[in-house]
This record gives structure tokens, C-alpha cells and sequence, in this order.
């Protein structure tokens, strides 16, 4: 049942950040994670996660350019030939630095912006760095380096969504991820102001799709649904334990980024634990993997094998239940809760969100 | 369209690497990638600046035999203009 090679390893080098995002998907109580790990054991990381057949690594967060080692690790990865991808807010990033990132061996830059003007940014980032993220950007592709961009998409700049790619295209970004929220963590408490309505919804699908054919070959564009206007779950993280390992800022080795706000889970903790042993020998990688733990309707549905049964933590999150169907299909018996969140989504939103905190620690 | 007469070169965002525990050719590039069998690996791997597909076609011609000229013309065009659809190769402009 183990799958022989995990392909992607996601390194959450720190839950620091400088902006307070609404949507956040880091944990919500941020304070219970302050332990980082250093350099020798991140490097130790990679190198086992090489030796288990990942060949994709992305430096992720909170805000990995907040790690001093930044280079080191980078090196480290791409001796050993890994893929290496940036997923960072590019706050704060010089020029310079930049440049030692790249000559260490970065292969490719994501860098996220929060809307298409600076108050549209700070509305939803609680600070406006947006003329710095652009520079980043140019710098980026001044380089020579691939840049995406990310945009999550939610009810107060879904409307936006050809300027965010007519920016992304001024940009040179190789790549434009138009991507809903995933109501996991702090988004889920904002959900009531960030999830747009299906009008909104589906005017930004038809920018995009002409958008996608217009610029084939030249920039991808990439546009994710929000799962609640699915009708059926996505393939969370291609599957449990499938495709992906998470090491958090603080050694948990985990199949997803919140897989630690599911009950019930003895995680595996680097450098404590191997990866190896995390993705061989571990119940809480072995739990949700195959369809024996799979409750009806999933475990007769001919679509169990594309879906995996959806999102673990949101089955959780909105049901109680980690093992439930999750809510966003339309099969499930509890798909009710999602069906509300649609309709009080064409309601008057709350007037402010509850933004992202985090006391930071050195 | 990519023909024979192209100058095609991999996209800055594509590496190309060979995976020992799998044992196949990857083109690697953001967050994905593709598995490329030995001869599209040979192909890729033969992808510069400077070079017309013909060329490419001519050394392929040379390691695989003249017997197959024809199908590796072909596979050779479907292979880039595929790639290309993803952005993984350009043709450079002269």
C-alpha cells in the first residue's frame, strides 16, 4: 500500500512572516510553534528525502527568506539535483540577495501578490508591500529566473482576475496561479468574508479560460476552484501520503501542511525520526492512504481513485469527523454545511477580517 | 509552428535530469514533471541556442539507423511542438 517514492518535498523553513494574510494556511494557534531547526538538520532533510526518490523541493513558510541559511539550504538541494522552487512573499528581498539565491542553485521563484494595487494588498496582508513584491518580481525576471505568480482569489478581488493576469504577463512570469482559498485555518475563520459568490465565480473561470488559450505556450495560466463549488472533493495533496511530504518549521513530518490540527495523530519528527520512517514504516502516513479507511458513499465510488476522498482536514474541520466524506462533495451527507457557506456567501460579508498573528521570536 | 527548419531551445524553467531510483528521464520544471522516454531524453538533451531540428534529426538518424529516419522526423516534430504547447521549449527567432 506504501507508494515507493514520494515526489515533492515541501520544507516550511519557518512560520515567520511579515504580512498578517486572512487566509493564511498556517496554523491558527501560531505560538505553539516556535522551535525552528537548524541548518545541519534541514540539509540532513533533503538528503533523505533525495534518497527516497523526491525530486521536487519547495522552500516554503511563513516567510523563508527570513532564513539567514536561506543559500545553504538551497545548495544543499540542488546538489543533489532537486528541483528547487521558492514559494515566498519576496518581502523582504534585495536585489543582491537574490542574485547568491540564484547562484546557489535556485531553479524557480513563486512569488505572491495579494491584489493588483497596494490597497487592495493591505486590505487583506494588513500591510502594503506591494511596490516592493513588484520590484522582486522584475528583478526575478531580470535574472533570468522562471517566475510564477500567486494570487489567492476570494470574494474582494475575484473580480479583478484579468488584471492580475494582464500584471502577471508585464511580469514575464512563466506561470499565473489564480487560486480560490482552501477554508482551512485562518481562512476558515474569515470564511464568511472571503468566499465569493457563484456569479463572481464563474465570470473569473471564463476570463481565465480565454486567457489560458490566448497565452498557450507563452505563460500558464492556472485557475483552481474553490472545492465548495465543485460538487465533487480535489485530490488534497494528490492523496494522503501519495506524492508528498511536509516537514513543518518545527521537524513534524507530515502528508499535509495542517494534517497537525487533525486529533488522534502520533507524527513522526525530524531529526528524531528519518523521513524514510515517516513514509514507510508510520501509522499516521499509512491512515488515510488506499480506500480500506474510506466510509460509504467513497468507499463504492468509482471516482475514489481520482479524488482520494478529498480533504482529510476538512472533513475534520467542518464535520468533527477526520474520517468523514468531506463536505465539498456533492454525495456526502453533510454536504448541507457547504451549501450554507454558499448561500451566506450572497449575503452581506462581516465588516473586517481576523487577520493572521504571530509574536515574533528570535 | 515548430518545423524542421526551427531553432528550438528548453525553456529557462526546464531541467532536465535522469532518476536513478525510478530509472527514467524527467523533465523537471515549477512544482511538476513529465517522464520523457530515453529518446525524447535524447532529444532534449540535444536542444541549444544554435542547432535546427534537422540537425537534431540528422544526429539521432546516426545513433538509431537510417531505417528509421522517417518515424524519428516525426516523433522528433511531435515531441517539440508537445513541449512547446506546455512552454518547456521556444523557438528561438532569428
Amino acid at each position: 500500500m506504501t507508494p515507493e517514492h514520494p515526489y515533492t518535498l515541501v520544507a516550511e523553513l519557518t512560520y515567520r512572516c511579515p504580512l498578517q494574510c486572512a487566509y493564511c494556511s498556517n496554523p491558527v494557534e501560531l505560538d505553539r510553534h516556535r522551535l525552528e531547526l537548524d541548518t545541519a538538520v534541514w540539509v540532513r532533510i533533503i538528503e533523505q528525502a533525495e534518497a527516497l526518490g523526491v525530486v521536487q523541493l519547495n522552500l516554503s513558510g511563513g516567510e523563508p527568506l527570513l532564513r539567514d541559511d536561506l543559500a545553504e539550504i538551497i545548495g544543499a538541494a540542488r546538489r543533489r539535483e532537486l528541483y528547487v522552487n521558492l514559494i515566498t512573499s519576496a518581502v523582504p528581498l534585495a536585489r543582491e540577495r537574490l542574485a547568491v539565491l540564484q547562484k546557489a542553485g535556485l531553479d524557480a521563484v513563486q512569488i505572491s501578490l495579494q491584489d493588483s494595487t497596494p490597497a487592495g494588498s493591505a486590505a487583506v496582508a494588513g500591510v502594503d508591500r506591494f511596490d516592493a513584491k513588484i520590484a522582486a518580481a522584475e528583478w526575478t525576471t531580470a535574472l533570468g529566473l522562471p517566475l510564477t505568480i500567486n494570487i489567492v482569489l476570494h470574494r474582494e478581488n475575484i473580480e479583478r482576475v484579468g488584471e492580475f493576469i494582464a500584471l502577471a504577463e508585464r511580469l514575464g512570469a512563466q506561470r499565473v496561479e489564480l487560486a480560490n482559498t482552501q477554508y482551512l485555518g485562518w481562512a476558515l475563520a474569515n470564511r464568511a468574508k472571503l468566499l465569493p459568490s457563484r456569479a463572481q465565480l464563474e465570470r473569473a473561470r471564463d476570463i481565465a479560460d480565454e486567457a489560458r488559450a490566448r497565452l498557450r505556450g507563452q505563460m500558464e495560466v492556472l485557475f483552481v476552484l474553490p472545492d465548495y463549488y465543485a460538487d465533487r472533493p480535489r485530490a488534497c495533496m494528490d492523496g494522503w501520503g501519495r506524492r508528498f511530504i511536509v516537514v513543518a518549521p518545527d521537524g513534524l513530518v507530515l502528508p499535509c501542511h495542517a494534517a497537525h490540527t487533525l486529533p488522534g495523530f502520533d507524527f513522526p519528527r525530524a531529526p528524531q525520526h528519518s523521513l524514510e520512517h515517516a513514509w514507510r514504516d508510520t501509522e499516521a502516513f499509512q491512515r488515510f492512504r488506499g480506500d480500506a479507511w474510506m466510509p460509504e458513499p467513497c468507499r463504492s465510488c468509482d471516482k475514489r481513485h481520482v479524488d482520494f476522498g478529498g480533504c482529510r482536514c476538512q472533513a475534520f474541520h467542518l464535520t468533527g469527523e477526520a474520517t468523514a466524506t468531506d463536505p465539498a462533495c456533492g454525495l456526502s451527507p453533510q454536504h448541507g454545511i457547504v451549501l450554507r457557506a454558499r448561500h451566506e456567501a450572497d449575503r452581506v460579508p462581516p465588516p473586517s477580517y481576523r487577520y493572521r498573528s504571530l509574536r515574533v521570536v528570535r | 509552428m515548430i518545423d524542421v527548419a526551427s531553432v528550438v531551445r528548453l525553456a529557462p524553467k526546464a531541467r532536465l535530469r535522469f532518476d536513478r531510483l525510478r530509472q527514467q528521464h524527467m523533465l523537471l520544471y515549477p512544482e511538476r514533471g513529465i517522464v520523457l522516454s530515453a529518446t525524447a531524453a535524447d532529444v532534449v538533451a540535444l536542444l541549444d541556442d544554435t542547432c535546427e531540428v534537422k540537425s537534431i534529426v540528422e544526429q539521432l538518424v546516426a545513433k538509431y539507423g537510417e531505417a528509421n529516419r522517417a518515424a524519428i522526423a516525426r516523433d522528433v516534430l511531435e515531441l517539440l511542438r508537445d513541449l512547446a504547447g506546455r512552454g518547456l521549449v521556444a523557438e528561438v527567432t532569428p
